[in-house]
């Protein structure tokens, strides 16, 4: 084990940023096994998860320990072998706290990967040396640039299998890069390993010294996040005003919410939507003391210097850099429901940052093949893990901003009204 | 206030803004919320999240505790002690009353893990509890590893791991029939060692058993019991005093504690960071009897 894995132990935990990355890919692909090696590399497999998922190979008569059996933890997953749904794991090392959304490539893969991508400040891709691209690795791009994910991460893998050479690597990179420029993807990595064998995943390998980029691990650590927040936008959805009750503390009016971009500062001038009407900061409140400023992802209470009427479901902004106040909004949506598709004249409940109304869809204007990217102009309906363009009017006004620009105000979910299950998700591209 | 300021945020205090917001979105969109308190570390952890939430106004829901009747005394003592700072509205759901009314049967090995779930569940329809915040994490189980931060339970209290509702973004569907409710776990991502550095970090109070101290205790199967009015000595098994505390606290009868030195916050830091043993594999008879024994109570309705 290296000096920097013994570290964690005794890291102070003040230090510890956290990074979100989605995961895709198949079993086929040595995912499992790649998170496995992560996760064992970083000393966060226990004895006893080991000790159980070693009985389970065997009793199962795989001829090695399936690390799948990790995360494949419910009863239906181990007896068909599959994956059913997003998996959350969990590591750390002495610079970062790391949250995998692990998401199978079996069955209804496009929701999971839009749902584990959707909170992700990376995604990692693999695929196997031997096959190079396939249909798979273009629709995994697809959804993290669909999905606005700053980071993506390409691991060629099973290079072991393919004796290292270089120009297995090369050919597979340089694919990979122009399928990748016609997308929009910001920042792109892409590095040769082997997650049997441990290569380039905690440390570099001796394998590939025609390789000068980081190891996966290195990179995870170190990938820089802080300025993929937005920090220029001041956009505070209203979560819940708190308004105490008590005798010790009187006249309290605080409104409470997460920033979902921008930095408050008491002092600043400000807007509230939908109302338009303007005032200044007075305080923003936590539990540890009133701050003299708040960014993301900080949940906090916001005092304002004038009475006005502010509820759940509005937005502070600032005068000269508002969202817009919508009720006609363009978008890309993936569907999420396999019991009824999307259709045009579809009525469901939406909800938006903190704010809860009704939709209809007043049309479709196309869906988009994720394989192909072509777009069928002549689509009646979305189907489950389909995507498609959508106009849809709101009852109430929506203070949105396109997802390209903010991923938090950009973001919708759509409900069945009558089976309440969250049936698709939403992009923003346009809202007026 | 400079330009070049980082913004920077730790792990921890992006962990406690998340687990805020999502106590906050239950307030702003439930009736009848209940945060369901056992005295463990994990909903200790929750209720302090919940002060947090809320100041300067008091924790706007009751805490409910479903009493096993095998309880650590220091817990208990812990619990009415917080319950009262706070100025909190406790509900006792208690499993020896439902015992003595017929609604659950007593195990024949006299455990009570499993019949809780029918005591909260008959709890939830009594107070008509549409929302039940509970401490578990995800890093505990592999079936918790893919349980919603809002998990829909159905009139019966049952999860169903194949329907569960996508979660994206920080939109969580909160939406439910009447008589049908929602689990909330704000503590999701949080890792065992996330909570232990929290309380170091927040200073929170816990009952002295999770720190180092000598017990009468008797080995099974590596696991050590107290012993006490709910293990008694079986024939052939001897005990002995040792140096112990508890990781996890559950029903008396079925939480084992472990061996250690950890007497002090940051000890159990380091004894955490180093352990190679999961906190429920280390002191939950309840989660050994099969492999999916996890999966199958949550099926059931259980936390």
């Amino acid at each position: 084990m290296s000096q920097a894995v013994l570290e964690t132990e005794t890291a102070p935990a003040a230090r510890m940023d956290l990074l979100r990355f989605a995961t895709a890919g198949s079993v086929d692909d040595g995912k499992s096994t790649l998170i496995g090696r992560l996760l064992y590399d970083t000393k966060t497999i226990f004895a006893d998860q080991l000790e159980a998922v070693e009985a389970a190979s065997a009793s199962r008569g795989d001829e090695y320990t399936n690390l799948a059996l990790l995360t494949d933890g419910l009863r239906a997953e181990r007896e068909q072998g599959i994956t059913i749904d997003v998996a959350y794991r969990y590591f750390a090392t002495p610079r970062r706290k790391f949250i995998i959304a692990d998401t199978p490539g079996h069955i209804q893969y496009t929701r999971n990967m839009v749902t584990g991508a959707s909170t992700a400040d990376l995604a990692l891709i693999l695929v196997d040396a031997r096959k190079g691209l396939v249909e798979q690795s273009r629709r995994h791009a697809f959804l993290t640039s669909l999905l606005r994910v700053p980071h993506l991460v390409l691991c060629i893998n099973k290079m072991d299998l393919v004796d290292w050479d270089k120009a297995v690597y090369d050919k597979i990179a340089d694919e990979f890069t122009s399928f990748a420029a016609k997308l929009e993807i910001g920042d792109l990595t892409i590095i040769p390993v082997s997650a049997l064998n441990g290569d380039n995943i905690a440390s570099r390998s001796e394998n590939s010294p025609w390789y000068d980029g980081p190891s996966l691990l290195h990179h995870l650590e170190h990938v820089h996040i802080a300025s993929d927040r937005n920090l220029v936008d001041v956009r505070f959805p209203v979560q819940y005003v708190i308004r105490p009750q008590s005798t010790t503390v009187t006249d309290y009016r605080g409104y409470a919410g997460q920033v979902a971009s921008g930095v408050l500062k008491p002092g600043d001038e400000v807007l509230v939507l939908p109302s338009g009407m303007t005032s200044t900061i007075a305080a923003i409140d936590t539990a540890d003391g009133p701050v003299d400023e708040a960014f993301p992802p900080m949940s906090v209470t916001v005092r304002l210097n004038d009475e006005i009427d502010i509820s759940r479901g509005d937005m502070i902004c600032r005068p000269h850099n508002a969202p817009a106040v919508a009720q006609d909004i363009e978008a890309m949506v993936c569907w999420m429901d396999e019991t009824a598709p999307l259709r045009v004249g579809g009525k469901y409940a939406i909800k938006h940052t903190t704010r809860s109304a009704r939709t209809v869809v007043r049309g479709l204007q196309y869906r988009l093949d994720v394989n192909t990217l072509h777009r069928d102009e002549q689509a009646g309906e979305l189907q489950l893990n389909e995507i498609g363009r959508v106009r849809l009017r709101t009852t109430v006004p929506l203070l949105a901003d396109e997802y390209r620009r903010n991923r938090t105000t950009g973001g919708f979910i759509l409900i069945d009204e009558s089976t309440n299950r969250t049936v698709a998700a939403g992009m923003i591209i346009e809202a007026q | 206030m400079s330009q070049t300021k980082p913004y920077r945020v730790s792990h921890l205090d992006a962990l406690e803004a998340e687990s805020i917001f999502v106590m906050r979105e239950v307030m702003a969109e439930f009736e009848r919320p209940v945060l369901l308190f056992s005295g463990g570390k994990d909903s200790i952890v929750m209720l302090r999240l919940a002060e947090k939430a809320f100041a300067p106004a008091r924790i706007p829901f009751p805490v409910m505790h479903i009493d096993t009747g095998h309880n650590f005394a220091e817990v208990l003592e812990y619990r009415d002690q917080r319950v009262a700072t706070l100025g909190l509205n406790l509900v006792i759901a208690s499993v020896q009353e439902a015992i003595d009314t017929g609604l659950v049967r007593e195990l024949p090995d006299g455990t009570r893990n499993r019949i809780q779930t029918p005591v909260l569940l008959a709890a939830v329809e009594k107070y008509r509890l549409d929302a039940l915040f509970g401490g578990a994490r995800r890093d505990e189980e592999k079936a918790r590893a893919k349980e919603r931060m809002f998990s829909f339970r159905d009139e019966f209290g049952q999860w169903d791991p194949k329907n569960q509702r996508p979660e994206l973004w920080g939109l969580y569907n909160g939406k439910h029939h009447p008589g049908e409710s929602i689990r909330v776990f704000p503590l999701s991502n949080w890792t065992e060692l996330d909570v232990w550095h929290y309380i170091a970090k927040e200073q929170i109070p816990l009952p002295s058993i999770y720190y180092a101290h000598d017990r009468e205790v008797v080995e099974r199967s590596g696991m050590f019991y107290a012993v006490n009015e709910f293990i008694r000595l079986r024939d052939g098994e001897t005990s002995e005093v040792r140096r112990v505390r508890y990781r996890t606290v559950g029903d008396a009868s079925q939480t084992a504690a472990v061996l250690s030195e950890a007497d002090t916050v940051d000890k159990v830091i380091d004894e955490v960071a180093a352990t190679r043993i999961t906190e429920r594999g280390a002191t939950r008879g309840d989660d050994k009897v099969s492999e999916a024994a996890m999966e199958d109570r949550k099926r059931e309705g259980y936390f």
